[in-house]
């Protein structure tokens, strides 16, 4: 009796286990399912289902969510690719991983048709950032650049460049009002955006152009004594070293700083959160390094790719097409905040309302700046946030030096990463 | 008494090998193989074939990014991780905490132990409470640890260091991340000790204070000698696994300010790196290193499971 019991126990039990993986990438009744596995977005199903409608039953979408950051989405996915799981169909990924899915043939490229209808009307930085050695390999999603966000009813106009927001931050500090200039700081690919947007604005190379040889030119050196300065200035968050994009987010939207470096997300959930400081918030372009000379800031974002082990790779690109169409796009940057990728959508009427900060926005988006472009990025950025962390102990020649090669290293894939 | 020990098994044991067994004795120890297979098997399948698959990885350069460059490089990996400083810090940290935490955890749960044996008033309620930090999943409890260490947001941070952050530089990073551990896994250190302590048997207390034993010298002279056996145990498991750190770090610092530990170390290399090679060596050198510790507590302290020994003994 006992042994039946136990028996009847395990096979239930093995029953629960083995039941999801079939759920996962079978075909139901004759339609093809297609897994689009993306990070969590707020409202993608909607978007899904109503791709599934349109597809009327050629194929079904199913949106698999992945983990919260940008890490662990990676690495599950890279784990997978690398076995051939052929379980997953559509990659919502991040624009860094572009060079290293496409250089080790992890995804499909883009031809034809869909090249075409990807291409046109796409912002020309965010197309850029879905190519690899001049083919397309990913359509764009939505964009993204971090903006200047300012308290109205402490700086009357916005600064325009790095000096210039230290010096109104100290002598806010001095005046006994909130003062603290908010960004992030943590070693982490927060770190490194921070760095490469100085580095573009100073006009400096951390690679070349091919992504093979790190370069770490004299602009590099300048955006390193820049970042030391405000690191040194008294003008950060105690946190400054741990803040990722929410503890910096939080700070400021309670009262903590008077200026704050963070993406165009930081404006919806202030609105929700702390109207009454929404209300004394202003926005402006990311400061310049040197005031003749406009900023550059790192472009972010997502992009969806056709995994090279699909079963359906025409059925995953057809369903692309609808997944970040303008149609999409326009509902999720209402609904969920994601600045979109197609221009048209940015001077659709309702759009004025969710994204007052449009004009700025774009404007940063026409000129921003790709993070250095490599298959070994990920490798470059651990060691690049490692030794810059913390900012204040940097040493700009130096730790450009000692970059130069641990950078060379990273690219080649020999050295350790921290 | 160990090393006495480990002369005599084999000099017992030796002439009962050679003997001659008789046809029943030979079958019954076929039987005892054939019963001991499967388990032998599977412990083979799960763990000698992974550890011999991460060895033969490791004398590899072998880049998932980069396959088609995969080839045998003999040694090299080793020489690039131990020449890399990097690799020696995070040993450094590792040994680091290991050692703190662990003796904190000793002194700790030997008097939670004491604590738990010896209530007489709601022991189950006692021993449950107690128990409550192991229940909790370590991810879920640094999590805790890292809001409350947070300025703003944190008590602990506001009480503390209403000015600083802790968590931010190196010396404060380290110490939560150790206060976490002992948080964490003193009850386990606990619940193994309270077995030593039930070991003891209540005469020989009842005797030792009868010839005027303190309550000190009860305690080194008659409990500890007899605990002995758990009380290795204990330490063993709790350093074997303090060096395999790798949660509460990966939550509350992410390696940030150099609190980088071997394993944290390693899943970068490994998940994030895609890098096999190195990340398999690294791997290796961790096995060895806990090879080693385990060597010599068993070898040098002469720990065994409690009471293993007891048989062969009396």
């Amino acid at each position: 009796m006992a042994t039946r019991t136990r028996r009847v126990a395990a096979a239930v039990a093995a029953l629960a286990l083995a039941a999801p993986l079939a759920a996962c990438g079978s075909d139901e009744g004759g339609t093809p399912v297609l897994n689009f596995y993306n990070s969590p977005v707020q409202n993608m199903q909607t978007v899904v289902d109503r791709c599934n409608a349109e597809a009327a039953g050629k194929y079904k979408i199913v949106y698999q969510v992945l983990p919260r950051t940008a890490d662990d989405q990676r690495v599950q996915m890279v784990r997978r690719l690398a076995a051939e799981d052929d379980s997953m169909d559509i990659l919502g990924m991040d624009v860094t991983w572009t060079q290293e899915f496409a250089s080790a043939d992890w995804i499909r490229e883009f031809t034809g048709d869909i090249k075409a209808e990807v291409e046109n009307g796409t912002l020309q930085p965010a197309l850029a950032s879905a190519q690899y050695e001049g083919k397309l390999y990913a359509a764009p999603n939505n964009t993204n650049v971090q903006l200047l966000w300012y308290r109205k009813d402490l700086v009357p106009t916005p600064p325009r460049t790095w000096d210039e927001m230290i010096r109104m931050s100290q002598e806010l500090k001095s005046q006994g009002k909130p003062y603290q200039i908010m960004t992030m700081g943590a070693q982490y690919e927060g770190l490194v955006v921070l760095f490469n947007s100085l580095v573009a604005s100073a006009g400096g190379h951390v690679v070349d152009d091919a992504g093979k040889k790190a370069v770490m030119d004299a602009g590099t050196v300048q955006a390193l004594e820049v970042l030391r300065n405000f690191a040194t200035a008294g003008v950060t968050s105690p946190s400054f070293s741990n803040a990722i994009e929410d503890d910096v987010r939080r700070a400021f939207q309670d009262g903590g700083g008077a200026f704050q470096l963070n993406w165009p997300y930081v404006w919806a959930s202030m609105q929700e959160d702390a109207p009454d400081m929404a209300a004394k918030v202003g926005w402006a372009t990311y400061p310049a390094i040197d005031a003749n000379t406009p900023s550059r800031t790192t472009i972010g974002g997502s992009e969806q790719a056709v995994s090279a082990y699909s079963k359906h790779p025409d059925l995953a690109f057809d369903a692309i097409r609808c997944l970040r169409g303008p149609a999409s796009q326009k509902y999720l940057a209402i609904n969920s905040g994601q600045a979109p990728s197609i221009e048209a959508v940015y001077a659709e009427p309702e759009m004025a309302k969710a994204y007052p900060m449009r004009e700025t926005l774009l404007e940063e988006l026409k000129t921003s700046a790709p993070r250095p472009r490599t298959p070994a990025y990920q490798n470059l950025s651990t060691v690049v946030a490692a030794e810059l962390s913390p900012l204040s102990s940097v040493q700009p020649q130096r730790t450009a030096d000692s970059l130069r090669s641990s950078i060379q290293a990273a690219i080649d894939s020999k050295g350790v990463l921290p | 008494m160990s090393v006495q020990e480990k002369v005599r098994i084999p000099a017992r044991r030796s002439p009962r090998t050679k003997a001659v067994l008789s046809e029943g004795k030979r079958q019954e120890r076929r039987l005892g193989w054939l019963l001991c297979a499967p388990a032998a098997i599977v412990m083979v399948a799960v763990t000698a074939y992974p550890i011999i698959y991460s060895v033969w990885l490791s004398l590899q350069r072998y880049d998932l990014k980069f396959p088609d460059q995969k080839e045998f490089v003999g040694l090299a990996n080793y020489a690039t991780v131990l020449s890399n400083g990097y690799w020696w810090s995070a040993f450094g940290v590792t040994a680091l905490i290991t050692v703190i935490s662990v003796t904190a955890e000793l002194v700790l749960g030997m008097g939670l132990a004491l604590i738990m044996h010896k209530t007489v008033v709601g022991r189950g309620l006692v021993r449950t409470s107690a128990l409550i930090p192991y229940g909790i999943v370590t991810v879920v409890a640094a999590f805790s640890w890292r809001y409350a260490w947070t300025p703003g947001t944190g008590y602990l941070a506001n009480l503390v260091t209403p000015d600083g952050a802790p968590l931010t530089e190196r010396a404060g990073a380290l110490a939560i991340i150790v206060l976490a551990e002992i948080w964490k896994t003193t009850p386990f250190m606990a619940l193994l000790l309270m077995a030593g302590l039930a070991l003891v048997p209540d005469d020989l207390l009842k005797a030792a204070s009868m010839d005027g034993a303190s309550w000190w010298q009860r305690f080194t002279k008659v409990m500890l000698p007899v605990m002995k056996p758990a009380v290795l145990v204990a330490l063993l498991f709790r350093t074997l696994d303090a060096f395999r750190v790798f949660d509460n770090i990966y939550v509350l610092t992410a390696g940030a300010n150099e609190t980088s530990s071997v394993s944290m170390i390693a899943y970068n290399n490994l998940m994030k790196g895609l890098n096999l090679g190195i990340g398999s060596t690294m791997s290796v050198l961790i096995f060895l290193t806990v090879a080693i510790i385990a060597f010599i507590f068993v070898k040098l302290f002469g720990t065994a499971a409690p009471g293993s020994d007891d048989g062969t003994r009396r």
